[in-house]
């Protein structure tokens, strides 16, 4: 009886402190107020990434998988996607600010491909291999076939409608 | 030391992005006669260019799995869309969409990537100049 109560205390004291120690953490990492609120907005970016798929918003990726992103333009994907330096280097730069920390974060390798993070397949796991296969979606980068609102950056669930 | 390299990095762009302002006010003719200038002199016995060779070289493969006609379709007139993400492309004939070939940095961006990618090379100014001026002939 007496550990009983006293465990869950000691737990949740536990928890308190991770917790706290995690939120300074992230505060220290993150220096930039604008980092803050909604998310910042660059023109380059939105016109050449969101030139043949939707601009990616940079939070769905840490900054090594955007520094490799951004290494490898010239193959990209499968396509020559090369940029002039002066708008890669303003890219690269809003990506790297932006990118995602926490449950977006990747340990090891950097992830390339959205679609291949856990977050990502956690989030699309109720999705059906029939809607995947629909040529109107035609490619799980196409994030605007279901998300209606994602030329907006809006990936709310309350704006999925997902084509028949 | 951060700041600076922003500070760096926004001049640079603000730098290009005026120079590219000045380069933006040009027509498709502009564009062809650059071509053509091009062509003069990298191609031996130039004879001018050709709108048959052009709309040729635009529907055919040129070993590779794509050709241009792949993304812009068959009617350079109509919106195409892109391969592998199916993202809309506006149409590329200049009867249709007037923004086409009117900024000589944007041209050759997209002349490089996608020769990269329908001939893994780059194109000649020939080849470029037969496209545009085969594009320059379709109706809207």
């Amino acid at each position: 009886m007496l550990f009983d109560t006293k465990n869950p205390v000691r737990i949740l004291g536990l928890a308190v402190l991770l917790s706290v120690a995690m939120i300074s953490a992230a505060h220290a990492e993150d220096d930039d107020d604008d980092k803050r609120g909604a998310p910042a907005m660059n023109t380059q970016w939105k016109t050449e990434c969101g030139a043949c798929h939707v601009a990616f918003p940079p939070r769905l990726l840490p900054a090594e998988s955007w520094r490799a992103v951004m290494s490898g333009l010239d193959k990209h994907f499968g396509s020559d996607a090369s940029l002039d330096p002066a708008a890669a280097a303003e890219i690269r730069a809003y990506l790297e600010k932006n990118a995602g920390s926490g449950k977006y974060a990747a340990a090891g390798k950097p992830i390339l491909r959205i679609t291949e993070t856990r977050w990502f397949k956690r989030e699309h796991d109720e999705v059906p291999a029939r809607t995947w296969n629909n040529p109107k979606v035609k490619s799980a980068a196409n994030c605007a076939a279901c998300h209606t609102q994602a030329e907006a950056g809006n990936y709310s669930e309350h704006n999925i409608r997902i084509p028949k | 030391m951060i700041r600076l390299f922003h500070v760096l990095v926004l001049v640079f762009v603000a730098v290009a992005g005026l120079t590219s302002l000045s380069a933006a006010a040009q027509t498709p003719d502009d564009v062809l006669t650059a071509l053509k200038t091009e062509a003069k002199a990298s191609t031996t016995g130039f004879q001018g260019f050709s709108a048959q060779r052009g709309e040729r070289f635009f529907k055919q493969t040129h070993g590779n799995e794509l050709s241009c006609a792949s993304c812009h379709t068959e009617n350079p007139a109509a919106s195409g869309k892109h391969a592998k993400t199916a993202k809309i492309i506006k149409p590329l004939a200049p009867a249709s969409n007037p923004e086409r070939f009117t900024d000589s940095a944007k041209v050759e961006k997209w002349f490089k990537r996608n020769c990269n990618d329908v001939l893994d090379r780059v194109c000649t100014p020939q080849e470029k100049g037969d496209v545009l001026t085969y594009l320059l002939t379709v109706k809207s």
